[in-house]
């Protein structure tokens, strides 16, 4: 479950002050599908970091699965990241170096979990995503829809409630866009919340409750919005 | 029941992990990392072969030193100024060193063997052939005070010091030049205007504290005064009985010789045990200045470190914010970060370490005559130069990848 109130981001660029979030509350429950839609510049991508911690609001208080995330300190936020969350981006963020089960593997080498552990769990979820023969390729031997089914498995690997994607099929062609989709979809069905940014309104429409962004500002109410 | 189970309590990275982690980092940008390497080899590894070369002469003259036995005593003529006390007054010279002297100080109950030394150096020639040698003036007692070998015939023959036999002991080197192969002894030699008979030839210990042993003549004591016309002696060895003696005996000659010198303190003596005291600093503060100055390639190398990490560090920030995205914490981003610089500084230590110690062959191998040798410590100093390095020159680059905001460094703007 999660409960955003008085969102506030502000950027300065130079002297002047860009408000990225204006007053933004929302609330989402768990199991949820909700596509944060809206133009260019109106605050989705600074929204979806709030929500994945990566970036810290100015005001406003942010509370995820009964705890009031906001307030904890930096470790304590980065151990939400890694058990909680998981980020899917635009541009993927593989590591270069890495083959794909390394990439996927990072998770928990992280947090410590055991080699032969580690191998059992990756290479269930290269398989869940139809990757088992590309696990020692590069990113960069890997196509687009590959590399974005990746870098979700990475995502998924820790089992987090939330997963938040930022334009996650921007960079795809319509077949493999929607094959990323469904995989997000399917993961949604298992029960983890999926909050995904989308410029596209076919993509908008997929989901069970869009939100619509303005200026800063969540926009009135989209399809099935139940509001606050 | 999430506060405390993932929380407050968060595991960290396995070592092995981290290690193959920043291994594979830093092995993705190979032409800087090769440049730091070397940077690191060359600083590491003069640093060790100049510790080693300093620690190895110290060594060599310490042993050079020890050789002479470590119970013996140097007198030499004149007042030290480090022995303290009031400076000579204006105009005085001190009195000389006799052969009285000599024979006073072999009466103390503490005194072991004695051998006064008179040196100079003189035109020695056989049959129109002529070498200037160095000619030692002494007694039976210096063959065995400074650990002398005969190859052949016999020492000086003891007895009164003040009969001047003509009689010569000659070294292998003079001999050879002299009389070539044919036999020496029992020939006569001519030193300045006197003649000698050759009654012993030494064996070749090579070179002992700055004398050429190989290029030498010794002469009675007596010989030596008249035949350099003068009286004086240009130092006395003086073996104490055992090493707990050297003090009272050194207590002695200085007593011995102020009662004999009208109440003058005008010797000097040396015991070994100052001399080497002396050699050791002297050369620890000579091997510590000289890798001082090696020590400037380190700092070079560090700042290499730097760069490289620094570069790293940027040309990574989308890496590092994915880190931090999938929960890294700010400590495990700048732990990671310098295990990358401090394994890098590691392997180049390691390949200076290996550079240093195989130059350090080369040269045995090519001045065998000077025992080189690793430093036993240096491995040491190399481990913790790269660790300190490491970590001193990794703290900066790893505190800005540690404190990269996330959304920032991820944004393609
Ligand atoms: N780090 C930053 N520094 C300064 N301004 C920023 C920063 N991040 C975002 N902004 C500004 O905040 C506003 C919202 O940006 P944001 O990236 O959230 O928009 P967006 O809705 O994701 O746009 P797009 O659809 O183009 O991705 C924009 O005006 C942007 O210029
Ligand atoms: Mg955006």
């Amino acid at each position: 479950m999660i409960q955003l109130q008085h969102i506030e981001r502000v950027f300065m660029v130079g002297e002047e002050e860009v408000h990225a979030l204006r007053d933004v509350n929302m609330a989402a429950e768990a199991g949820e599908y909700i596509a944060i839609m809206g133009p260019s510049g109106s605050g989705k991508s600074s929204l979806l970091n709030i929500l994945g911690l990566l970036d810290r609001p100015d005001s406003g208080s942010y509370e995820l699965d009964g705890t009031l995330v906001s307030n904890l300190d930096e470790k304590q936020q980065a151990a939400i990241r890694m058990h909680k969350i998981g980020f899917v981006f635009q541009f993927f963020h593989l590591v270069p170096r890495l083959s794909a089960f390394d990439n996927v593997a990072l998770p928990l080498v992280l947090s410590g979990v055991k080699p032969d552990e580690r191998q059992t769990r990756v290479s269930a979820a290269l398989a869940a995503f139809g990757l088992s023969n590309r696990a020692r390729h590069r990113p960069d031997q890997l196509s687009g829809g590959q590399r974005q089914r990746v870098a979700i498995a990475r995502a998924t690997i820790m089992q987090p409630s939330v997963i938040l994607a930022d334009e996650p099929t921007g960079n795809l062609d319509r077949s493999s866009g929607i094959e990323v989709a469904e995989i997000l979809e399917e993961l949604n069905h298992q029960g983890m919340t999926l909050i995904m940014v989308t410029h596209d309104p076919e993509m908008g429409k997929r989901s069970r409750r869009q939100v619509l962004m303005v200026d800063g500002r969540i926009e009135g109410r989209t399809r099935e919005d139940r509001g606050q | 029941m999430f506060k405390h189970g993932i929380v407050v309590f968060p595991k960290s990275m396995r070592l092995r992990d981290i290690l193959t982690f920043s291994l594979r980092a830093a092995t993705a940008n190979r032409g800087r990392v090769l440049l730091m390497l070397l940077a690191m080899t060359i600083g590491v590894g003069s640093v060790v072969v100049f510790i080693s070369l300093g620690d190895s002469a110290r060594r060599y003259v310490i042993d050079q030193f020890s050789s002479l036995g470590t119970d013996l005593l140097i007198v030499l003529p004149g007042r030290s100024e480090t022995t303290g006390g009031p400076p000579p007054l204006l105009g005085e010279t001190p009195r000389d060193l006799t052969l009285d002297d000599a024979m006073a100080l072999s009466r103390g109950r503490t005194v072991g063997r004695i051998a006064p030394i008179i040196a100079g150096s003189a035109p020695i020639s056989v049959q129109g052939l002529e070498r200037e040698m160095l000619v030692l003036g002494s007694t039976a007692e210096l063959y065995e005070i400074r650990h002398l070998a005969l190859s052949q015939g016999s020492f000086l023959p003891p007895g009164d010091p003040s009969r001047a036999e003509a009689v010569c002991v000659i070294g292998l080197k003079g001999k050879k030049e002299l009389f070539g192969n044919g036999p020496a002894i029992g020939k006569w030699l001519r030193i300045g205007d006197r003649r000698f008979r050759v009654i012993g030839i030494l064996s070749s210990p090579g070179v002992s504290l700055g004398e050429d042993l190989g290029e030498i003549v010794i002469i009675p004591v007596a010989a030596a005064q008249s035949l350099f016309n003068a009286s004086s002696l240009f130092r006395i060895l003086v073996e104490a009985k055992n090493s707990a003696a050297i003090e009272p005996t050194r207590k002695s000659i200085l007593e011995t010789i102020r009662l004999r010198h009208e109440g003058e303190d005008d010797i000097t003596v040396i015991t070994q045990d100052a001399v080497l005291t002396t050699f050791n600093r002297i050369f620890k503060a000579l091997t510590l200045s000289v890798t001082g100055i090696a020590a400037i390639s380190l700092v070079v190398a560090g700042i290499m470190i730097m760069n490289v990490m620094l570069v790293a560090v940027s040309n990574r920030r989308a890496e590092i914010g994915l880190l931090k995205a999938i929960g890294a914490s700010r400590g495990q981003i700048l732990g990671l970060f310098l295990a990358e610089s401090t394994l890098l500084s590691t392997v180049g230590a390691a390949i200076g370490l290996i550079v240093a110690l195989l130059s350090i062959q080369l040269a045995g191998v090519l001045f065998p005559q000077f025992p080189l040798q690793l430093a036993p410590w240096s491995p040491a100093i190399a481990i913790a130069v790269a660790l300190i390095s490491g970590i001193a020159f990794g703290v900066l680059p790893a505190h800005r990848a540690a404190e990269l905001e996330p959304a920032l460094a991820l944004a393609r703007r």
